[in-house]
């Protein structure tokens, strides 16, 4: 790869994403976004917007929901990243996911595998949200296709079926 | 009801096709593909609305030897993005007509470098005059386009318009306008082209019409079809803006391939996509209506504008979409409708959901709102005293020939929403306090499938496949990008041939491998398409049966028998299907007179909202969309299109404003272009009737567009309900509101002039 304009050097930058350890060699100010998708191969994270602002590249960061596009990879060494490719480690993600395949809250897809991120933090969080907080919890994801209203019915489906426990 | 009662496939909620690699994030789009060796493009582009180019230089700061440079002058075939007329340039190369316009390609192995080599290329401009508005266009001051600056105009005309004012005793006028409104699909427009001497040209991409794209590549590149080969990747949603500009990144992906030799992909970003690509065309529509002392409309005159940005595109289909439904759900027993598409110096205008349709269906709704008032009926009354009855023509001639009952349409939703006592209610909650509320009606209509004689040009062809493995095959260029056009296909066929729904596969659209099933577009997959790919099942049954394979009925696994023995006896089996326009749909393209549309779906909604009048801002308190779209093939999809599609709309009248400056989008970033989140959105409850409909799968008809149609004008009605004001345009954010208020907007002067007769 040829030199960043900006950043002169790479560096050596060790994370926890999905489990493994893992070791790149990135510019600092890399964006987190491009690092779990083309340095680890990991598409399932998206880009929406480049700037905060749509949640597809979300990823849960030390347990933390954060838009990838907007960490630089230096900010992230050491962390533990978790990303949809590595979420069905968490036993809430199956449940959520289903529930979503049954009730309509995938469409085109893009935004998905961020809500479904986004979903499962608010349940590790709020076991039983209302309709309410499951509205406020992912507004900074946003879905172009949906309407959001089967995604919210997915999510209030999947915390009755014991998604939290 | 059509249809066969004991369905066990069609209707009923199987789990979206590729649904599991979308929850999973294992589905694939364009840049989640990467080919060895693999450049990175990006586009230069014009920074000012109209002039002539005069030089261009390359800043020293780079090293050029290292990018791949495509100018006009290497395009092997036509300078044009080949869609209706070849007006469009695919690279500029003397004149620049709009912002953004693209005039020079590079490439470089490293995407990191793009960026800084795009800003280091210089352009020298002789600046010429630019026109922005419709009105600027209609005054000729500058021609821009052609000879009047006119793509196209279209002429309505049913009865006598003339005879109608005298026996008028009130004449209606109004203005109505809606503004640009950006797909916002959640993937930005992505391609990848390849090109090998011995295969040729292949591209991969985001896309809605792969026929479309091919037909494209071919002109430019001056290949034959068979060398040119276009494959759809899933794609992260269009709603219209993956319909004809996908044809121009992949004509510049694969020049640069075709120069440098190696795969090349060109991904938008946010601001790139929301800048130079298609959005929705702004219109202007005046309406003179001529109404009875009953309100009963006489007739009227109806001039419906729309701005179709600096190339034509596909603003003349668009423009007759829009013409046609600008007479709504109504009877009128004389019209006259003018139509125009003009250009403009902005970037070209495109298809969006709903196409033309939401567009003159808000200024027909706003209209018959104000003859309301001036008649002194209510919204309801005047609707339903309208209301076109099977049997009656629509403003092209048509009878409608479907069995509809719009004012029981119409009671159901009153019904539904409980819209009397929330009126009564809101009267009396609205004498104090900050927080005024509202209630607001639509009822309109959407034609299936192309216009007129369109489906019969299109011709469309779907193939269905009796596969080794004995499961079935669907190949169809009809795009999946989250309506559930996989989906409902693979339900039609399995239906068609009493299989499970499992065993059915879905081909990837690739044009090497699937027919022409036309474009994905037009609400006609579940219509067109789908009743083409039933009749393509069944005639792998009548072939399996013909052969002595199977009998009269058989079980699933039988059926697998026959075609794993048929194979292997004869080789691959698929069975082909044409589109052939029923005999009842005549259309006469030169008068616009004749069926439009094979079929309409129908629809009432009802918006409650309220207005804070310490923030101007309006919140969407209740939605009741009741629709009556045919058979509902799958009911969670259907659902989700109608949800989607009022999302989308809610968005369009209250949100989404386009900021011009000079053609240019000013606000290209979801930061400062907003559209609705969760937190925003109200219930939207979504009901169905099924009257089935002979032209569909199944009895389906269209349902994607529809949505788009009347949640705008609903909203609008209701603020204007809460408020005691009339609102005659959108987008309607609080700063509209607030100067409506304060007395100095233009969008609530006084809308309608009115005359009652002695
Ligand atoms: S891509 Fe990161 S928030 Fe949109
Ligand atoms: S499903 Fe398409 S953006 Fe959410």
């Amino acid at each position: 790869m040829s030199e960043s304009p900006d950043e002169s050097s790479k560096w050596e930058i060790t994370l926890t994403v999905n489990g493994k350890r893992v070791t790149v060699q990135a510019y600092a100010m890399e964006r987190l976004l491009d690092v779990v998708r083309n340095d680890l191969g990991l598409k399932g994270t998206k880009e929406g917007c480049g700037e905060g602002e749509c949640g597809s590249c979300s990823v849960l960061m030390d347990g933390v929901l954060v838009n990838s596009c907007l960490i630089p990879v230096l900010q992230a060494k050491d962390s533990t990243i978790i990303t949809i490719e590595g979420v069905q480690a968490d036993g809430r993600a199956p449940v959520v996911q289903q529930a979503f395949l049954e009730y309509g809250g995938a469409q085109c897809g893009i935004c998905t595998p961020g809500m479904i991120l986004a979903a499962c933090h608010l349940l590790q969080k709020k076991p039983q949200p209302t309709i309410e907080e499951i509205r406020e919890g992912l507004s900074g994801n946003l879905c172009r296709c949906t309407g959001y209203l089967q995604i919210i019915e997915a999510v209030k489906e999947a915390a009755r079926r014991g998604a939290a426990t | 009801m059509i249809g066969v009662k004991d369905e066990r496939i069609v209707g009923t909620a199987v789990p979206r096709l590729e649904g599991r690699e979308k929850i999973t994030g294992q589905a694939r789009y364009v840049d989640d593909m990467v080919l060895p060796g693999m450049l990175y493009g990006a586009t230069v582009r014009s920074r000012i609305p109209r002039g002539k180019i005069k030089k261009i230089t390359f800043g020293p700061e780079i090293n050029w030897q290292e990018f791949v440079i495509v100018s006009a002058k290497d395009i092997p075939g036509k300078n044009c993005v080949a869609l209706i007329e070849d007006d469009q340039p695919c690279l500029a190369d003397e004149f620049i007509n709009h912002p953004e316009e693209p005039i020079l390609l590079l490439a470089h192995e490293d995407r990191h470098l793009l960026p800084k080599a795009v800003e280091a290329v210089s352009v020298e401009y002789h600046p010429l005059s630019a026109i922005f508005t419709m009105e600027e266009s209609e005054s000729r001051s500058e021609i821009i386009w052609g000879a009047n600056n006119t793509f196209k105009t279209i002429l309505i005309d049913k009865g006598d318009v003339q005879g109608v004012w005298e026996k008028a005793h009130y004449i209606v006028e109004g203005e109505y306008r809606t503004g640009a409104q950006e797909q916002l699909y959640i993937e930005n427009n992505g391609m990848i082209a390849a090109f090998e001497p011995q295969q040729g040209l292949t591209v991969w991409g985001s896309l809605q019409c792969p026929y479309y794209v091919h037909k494209a590549l071919m002109e430019l590149c001056g290949l034959p079809p068979g060398r040119v080969r276009v494959v759809q990747m899933e794609t992260g949603g269009a709603f219209g803006g993956k319909e004809e500009y996908p044809s121009m990144i992949a004509a510049h992906a694969a020049l640069l391939a075709l120069k440098s030799g190696r795969p090349v992909k060109i991904i938008y970003d946010r601001m790139e996509d929301m800048a130079a690509t298609t959005k929705r065309h702004p219109s202007r529509t005046r309406h003179r209506t001529a109404v009875s002392k009953d309100g009963k409309i006489l007739g009227g005159t109806i001039e419906f504008t729309i701005d179709g940005g600096a190339y034509a595109t596909l603003s003349s289909v668009v423009l007759s979409r829009g013409a046609i439904h600008a007479g709504g759900p109504y009877y009128w027993p004389n019209v006259r409708i003018n139509a125009k598409a003009v250009a403009t110096n902005a970037p070209p205008h495109g298809a969006f959901r709903g196409f033309g349709a939401p567009q003159s269906i808000f200024a027909l709704e706003r209209h018959m709102d104000r003859i309301a008032q001036v008649v002194e009926l209510s919204p309801i009354e005047i609707r339903r005293r309208n209301f076109l009855k099977p049997g009656q023509t629509t403003t092209t001639g048509q009878a409608v020939s479907e069995p509809i009952d719009l004012g029981r349409l119409l009671d159901r939703a009153l019904e539904l929403s409980n819209y009397s006592a929330k009126k009564d209610e809101f009267a009396r909650q609205n004498q104090n306090g900050n927080c005024k509320r509202g209630i607001g009606i639509a009822s309109f209509l959407h034609g299936a499938g192309f216009t007129g004689a369109g489906e019969r040009y299109l011709s469309s062809v779907v193939e269905v496949e009796a596969c080794e493995d004995g499961g079935v095959r669907v190949l169809v260029s009809s795009a999946e990008f989250g309506q559930g056009t996989k989906t409902i296909l693979c339900q039609i066929a399995a239906e068609a041939l009493g299989l499970r729904y499992e065993d059915v596969r879905f081909a990837q659209p690739d044009t090497q491998e699937v027919p022409n099933s036309g474009p994905t577009v037009a609400s006609r997959t579940a219509m067109v398409v789908g009743k083409l790919v039933q009749s393509a099942a069944i005639g792998i049954r009548q072939t399996l049966r013909a052969s002595g394979l199977l009998g009269e009925s058989y079980s699933a696994e039988e059926f697998r028998i026959a075609c794993r023995k048929y194979v292997a006896a004869h080789g691959k089996l698929r069975s082909l299907a044409r589109y052939e326009q029923p005999e009842d749909i005549v259309w006469n393209e030169e008068k616009y007179r004749g069926s439009a549309y094979a079929a309409f779906s129908w629809a009432v909604y009802i918006a409650a909202v309220t207005v804070d009048l310490t923030t101007y801002s309006v919140s969407v308190d209740d939605f009741v969309a009741l629709q009556e779209v045919g058979r509902v093939l799958h009911p969670v999809l259907a659902k989700g299109q109608i949800i989607g599609g009022v999302a989308q709309a809610i968005g369009f009248a209250l949100y989404e404003r386009v900021v011009w400056d000079n053609g240019r989008m000013q606000n290209a970033q979801m930061t400062n272009y907003i559209m609705p989140t969760s937190a925003d959105l109200p219930p939207i409850r979504v009901y169905f009737e099924e009257m089935g409909n002979v032209h569909g799968a199944f009895g389906a008809k269209g349902i994607g567009e529809l949505p788009m149609d009347g949640p705008a004008p609903a909203i609008v009605s209701a603020v204007g309900d809460a408020l005691r004001t009339f609102f005659n345009s959108i987008p309607l954010l609080p700063e509209d509101i607030f100067d409506a208020i304060a007395g100095k907007g233009e969008n609530a002067e006084h809308a309608g002039s009115a005359r009652g007769n002695p």
